[in-house]
């Protein structure tokens, strides 16, 4: 992982070539100004060449047949799980477990280690700021156990309150979960604090990592995490493709998740022998392809550099936060850009974000319009929805301007008529 | 020039900005609400339904796009004054008519959410006792 302290020129420019989407134009000509990474990435040539490598070369099931082929899939799905296991620096390759994404990772914690270990009057800690896919699944977990949710709140200005945190761990605490980012302020949490108080507490900790881990550099064993867990497709692979890191010990005690082929060593009509990790939790055929594209993701990741990767994100964050304070009745949700990833979300007064979006989109500017799988959060600031601008390392500062001035040009469709 | 999928046209921006009977209605009779939780539209439909099925007074309030906040406006315009008979055969597509944009799959439910409230507002009267559509009387 490169990490430079001070921040070095970076050109998004040396990138946008491998990425042959970013050059299309829409619209008959517009070009297209992508900035709804926090949805989904765009891919580099060299994943979607891994893909189809595999189709065309190697590929046939994992961990079965005695052929060749077989052999040859199954190292490249094994490299991959090795390249995540570097990437976020998890002790042993058993730890990784492929899964279709974060919510199938949280899921599986939910449902397995939550379903073992959690009873009436134990309590759960998110944060009002949680995607929905670290709610539902602990609020389905909290219905079949009897176990009680509770939120840390969220400031005005978009941070946890942690001062609040530390008066809602208790000796019921089971386990808190937090998103490494949010998805939609953009907020940096301070996860490392947050997972040490979990722990002094005597609880777990599991961190959200699908805003994360694309964009910052993570090492699950300074963060001192038990439960991390990721999508492929927002870090350049493939769809269908996640990650569930965990302790060793912890995920040798849970249950198997799904039931099915791979995942057991022994099958009589009366019972079944779970295979060890990590394949208890990888039932059925897995994402392979998927996962080997994952893999040539994480390559290209470790190229560019992840710590290079945040500083310019950041960069395009205070100049967006710049240019959009300017904007007449734009207000940006979410922290002061020191505090935030590449995330802007903002609303225009007197105007839907579905309108600015689609506005927006006539100019060649995707962005996200909606309440981004986070309701709460939404509702937490009395808003039903909000416009979000996300950036990923081929995003440019010219980029960022053309977002603030085609925003002058959404108020002017309304703005022309009030007068 | 006007293009066919120009969404943001006159009348469109006319009907948002400046609805017809956005607010209470009067001795409202009828009223229903509901939203697009995709993207937050809220549309609140009231109606005054006469014994004889006449829709005396339609008001919407709401809160959402330009396009689910203008065709709101635009259907109550349209059957303030029609009766229910009339309003339960107007369709879905006669609507997107209507509206008179092509628009995409997603923002087609934008436009039809108001349809769906107005519809669903003649069957749920405001108290119990309250008046039925009169063509769903014995």
């Amino acid at each position: 992982m490169s990490v430079s302290a001070a921040p070095r020129p970076f050109a998004p420019e040396l990138y946008r070539p491998d990425f042959p989407i970013l050059s299309t134009l829409l619209h008959e000509g517009v070009p297209l100004v992508y900035l709804d990474n926090a949805a989904t990435s765009q891919r580099p040539r060299h994943v979607i060449q891994a893909i189809v490598d595999s189709y065309e070369r190697h590929y046939a099931n994992v961990h079965r047949g005695i052929h060749w082929l077989a052999d040859q899939t199954t190292d490249r799905y094994e490299d991959a799980r090795e390249k995540v296991r570097m990437l976020i620096n998890a002790p042993a390759r058993e730890q990784v477990i492929f899964t279709a994404g974060t919510t199938g990772g949280i899921n599986l914690v939910a449902r397995s280690w939550g379903e073992a270990n959690l009873h009436a009057g134990d309590e759960l800690l998110l944060t009002e700021m949680e995607h929905h896919s670290n709610l539902v699944p602990w609020q389905q977990v909290a219905q079949r156990t009897g176990a009680r949710l509770r939120y840390i709140p969220v400031t005005d200005d978009g941070l946890l309150d942690l001062d609040v945190y530390d008066r809602l761990l208790t000796e019921r605490t089971r386990l808190v979960a937090v998103a490494g980012v949010s998805n939609v302020l953009g907020t940096v949490n301070p996860v490392a604090d947050i997972i040490r108080r979990a722990h002094q507490a005597g609880a777990l900790a599991l961190i959200d990592g699908a805003q994360s881990v694309p964009h910052l550099p993570t090492d699950v064993q300074a963060l001192d995490c038990d439960f991390l867990a990721f999508s492929g497709h927002k870090m350049l692979g493939p769809s269908g493709v996640g990650v569930l890191y965990g302790r060793q010990e912890l995920l040798e005690a849970m249950p198997p998740f799904l039931g099915g082929g791979s995942m057991i060593r022994r099958v009589r009509l009366d019972g079944f022998e779970p295979q060890d990790l990590p394949a208890k939790f990888e039932a059925g055929t897995p994402p392979i392809v998927p996962a080997i594209g994952l893999g040539a993701a994480i390559d290209y990741l470790n190229a560019v550099g992840l710590e290079a990767i945040h500083q310019h994100e950041c960069r395009l964050t205070r100049y967006a936060q710049e240019l959009l304070e300017r904007v007449e009745g734009l207000r940006i949700l979410g922290p002061a850009p020191d505090h935030k990833g590449g995330i802007v979300s903002f609303t225009l007064s007197r105007i839907h974000a579905h309108d600015i979006a689609q506005l927006l989109d006539r100019e060649g500017i995707a962005i996200r319009a909606g309440h981004h799988c986070a309701m709460p959060l939404h509702q937490r600031f009395g808003l039903n929805a909000t416009a979000r601008a996300s950036f990923y390392f081929y995003n440019t500062m010219s980029e960022v301007e053309k977002l603030a001035a085609a925003l002058e040009r959404v108020k002017d469709v309304f703005r022309r008529r009030r007068t | 020039m006007v293009e066919e999928n120009e969404i943001y046209q006159e009348h469109i921006l006319d009907h948002y900005e400046d609805p017809y009977h956005r607010g209470g209605c009067p001795h409202c009779t009828h009223r229903h609400e509901d939203d697009n939780p995709l993207c937050g539209d809220v549309i609140r439909m009231e109606l005054r339904i006469a014994d004889d099925g006449r829709i005396e007074a339609a008001y919407f309030d709401g809160d959402g796009c330009c396009i689910s906040q203008a065709a709101a406006s635009m259907l109550v315009e349209r059957f303030d004054g029609k009766t229910v008979d009339e309003l339960k055969q107007f369709t879905a597509q006669e609507m997107l008519e209507m509206f008179g944009v092509r628009l995409t799959p997603n923002r087609q439910k934008c436009c039809l959410l108001p349809w769906r409230v107005m519809q669903a507002a003649i069957y749920a009267p405001v108290a119990a006792p309250a008046s039925v559509p009169s063509e769903d009387r014995p």
